[in-house]
């Protein structure tokens, strides 16, 4: 099996249970990601999502197990991981513009100040945020602005890979919506590889190429790695009347509904590598594949 | 009903309590000196000359305001100095000190603030020494530095310290790991981070603390300045009642109470500037 550009190895997080004891958030995870991919990674609260976010981008160490990026193994923050948090993530005091341009002038030291200016307001125009309301600062704005501006900060910076823990929570549906489609926008032309928290079946589906399942903790593991055998450009109208829709949806239901948890329960192995699934109906309804193999992804392994 | 707005109406009530007040000051003054019988209306309101120990009315002290404040600069040697000159003396003490204490206490706060370590080494040391007196440490100033202007404004930094100290360490502790994580994901170094991510962060509340400090500065050197003697606002204060000349004392006290105000405003619109909605 080729190395992933992204290869998590064993990892294994513990804490102290404030008892004297510890517990185990996951032990052995191990799973790739792909140059390019946007892979949504979900499971219930508390499951380690966060902490596995938190690893990846550097932020924390794992008790055991590595991360690999592009061979080289990951310690500490760095430029070429972005990370937008759920919240909180914006300097308060700086306004919009600002926010961007401290990040791309941290990126790109060698570039004039005009260009950074440059460079960050057409990124802020790509999700949406022009003139006047890019000079005002976060408390001024709505809660699907600031989302806005920390996705613009993170594509602005061009990472290798990008982070996002559940970085629609906080919004409501109608705004969510649309900023998904931003950020799909973005992520086209960009071709940035992804990595992104959710709790939203539906915002899964759309956005992602693969989604890792994780089964609730403590022993958390990430049992499935399902692809998402829909074709890109994908519209949220659309997919629905998609025939592998609600296919790879109920499968998503079913597994977090209930074998997110009957999994939790089972002990784990050496080397838990999440199983492949691909559902793909439209093989069998018309016997050859009408989509472009191109348009679709390989699945690792 | 709401012809005026708040602001005005308040300012109407402020502008009715001072002439209300005034006005009983200046009558139970002159209702006195009409009793005692010994002093007229005219001496009353020309004052000059006259040593006398009673508490002057308002008038008698606007007269004296005018006269100071028209030529506040003169020098006539060590007992006879303009109220500016005073005031000057007092001013740069308290901005001496004050700026040695944050000198100190603003590195140091965020050295507290951002190791655990250094917090608790140092807080033993800080809760012994925070609630002595700044006058407590006067007489052994005076004695190793032997020099008064030095042991003033040495009264000076030791009592401003204490609030920059502790609200510097405050803020910086307090910053949201969100933000320094922002500032780790973007591979700021030390300084870069301490610079554009924790102090713009922590500064409400290290500019809250620089506010208290120069508040209490203000209100330690006019003691400060009564025990060390020779020169600004404290001295004048204690010369003048030595020369039992009230109205002096009575305008000295209003125009300390004028200089805190604008040292605290100028605090105020510092704290303005820095402020923040998160
Ligand atoms: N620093 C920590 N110390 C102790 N327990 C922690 C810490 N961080 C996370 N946890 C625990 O680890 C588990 C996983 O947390 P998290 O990764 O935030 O979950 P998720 O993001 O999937 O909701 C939770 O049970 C949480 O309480
Ligand atoms: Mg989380």
């Amino acid at each position: 099996m080729a190395k992933s550009f992204l290869s998590i190895e064993q990892l294994t997080q513990r804490y102290p249970d404030g008892k004297g004891g510890e517990f185990t958030v996951f032990e052995n995870a191990s799973f790739g990601v792909e140059k390019g991919e946007f892979v949504c990674i979900l499971g219930h609260s508390g499951c380690g999502k966060s902490t596995i976010m938190n690893i990846l981008a550097g932020l924390s160490d794992p008790t055991s197990g590595v991360v690999k990026m592009d061979g080289f193994e990951v310690s500490g923050p760095s430029l070429d991981r972005g990370v937008v948090f759920q919240n909180y993530s914006l300097l308060p005091w700086l306004t919009a513009l600002k926010n961007v341009t401290f990040g791309v002038a941290a990126r790109f030291p060698q570039w004039t100040k005009v260009k950074v200016i440059e460079h960050s307001t057409a990124f802020l125009a790509k999700v949406g945020l022009t003139g006047d309301a890019i000079h005002r600062k976060p408390s001024q704005l709505s809660g699907g602005m600031r989302q806005r501006v920390s996705i613009a900060r993170a594509f602005a910076n061009e990472p290798k890979l990008l982070l996002l823990d559940e970085p629609f929570g906080a919004l409501d549906a109608l705004t969510r919506g649309t900023i998904q489609d931003e950020l799909i926008k973005v992520w086209s032309d960009t071709d940035q590889t992804v990595f992104m928290i959710t709790h939203d079946i539906d915002e899964a589906i759309l956005l992602a190429d693969r989604i890792l399942l994780m089964t609730n903790g403590p022993m958390a593991q990430v049992a499935e790695s399902v692809e998402i055998t829909i074709p890109r450009p994908r519209n949220r109208t659309q997919i629905v009347e998609h025939p592998n829709y609600y296919a790879i949806r109920n499968h998503l239901v079913q597994f977090l509904g209930q074998r997110s948890a009957d999994l939790s329960d089972q002990t784990s192995g050496a080397n838990n590598r999440p199983v492949d699934v691909r559902i793909d109906l439209t093989d069998m309804a018309e016997g050859d594949d009408p989509e472009p193999a191109s348009v679709l992804r390989a699945v690792e392994g | 009903m709401d012809l005026l707005s708040e602001n005005k109406r308040a300012a109407i009530w402020s502008i009715a309590l001072l002439i209300v007040g005034l006005l009983v000051w200046e009558m139970s003054i002159s209702a006195q000196a009409i009793n005692t019988g010994e002093l007229t209306e005219y001496e009353l309101l020309t004052g000059a000359g006259t040593a006398k120990a009673g508490v002057p009315p308002p008038s008698e002290v606007a007269v004296k305001a005018w006269q100071e404040l028209s030529n506040p600069f003169y020098d006539a040697g060590p007992n006879d100095k303009g109220i500016g000159i005073q005031i000057g003396y007092s001013i740069y003490r308290v901005l001496t000190g004050y700026f040695l204490a944050a000198l100190i206490a603003i590195p140091l706060g965020f050295l507290i603030g951002m190791s655990s370590v250094a917090y608790k080494a140092l807080n033993p040391f800080i809760q012994v020494l925070r609630p002595i007196s700044p006058l407590a440490w006067m007489p052994l100033a005076l004695f190793i530095i032997q020099d008064s202007e030095a042991s003033a404004i040495f009264v000076i930094f030791i009592c401003s310290i204490w609030p920059m100290l502790i609200n510097t360490a405050f803020g910086v502790a307090g910053v949201r790991e969100d933000w320094v994580n922002v500032a780790r994901t973007h591979e700021l170094g030390a300084f870069k981070t301490a610079f554009t991510v924790i102090l713009p962060a922590a500064a409400p509340t290290i500019v809250t603390g620089m506010r208290i400090s120069i508040g209490i500065a203000w209100l330690v050197i006019v003691a400060a300045e009564m025990l060390v003697g020779g020169t600004g606002i404290g001295y004048y204060v204690w010369n003048e009642w030595n020369n039992l000349d009230l109205t002096s004392v009575i305008f000295s006290i209003l125009m300390i109470g004028v200089v805190g105000m604008l040292l605290d405003s100028m605090f105020g619109l510092l704290q303005r500037a820095v402020a923040y909605t998160e």
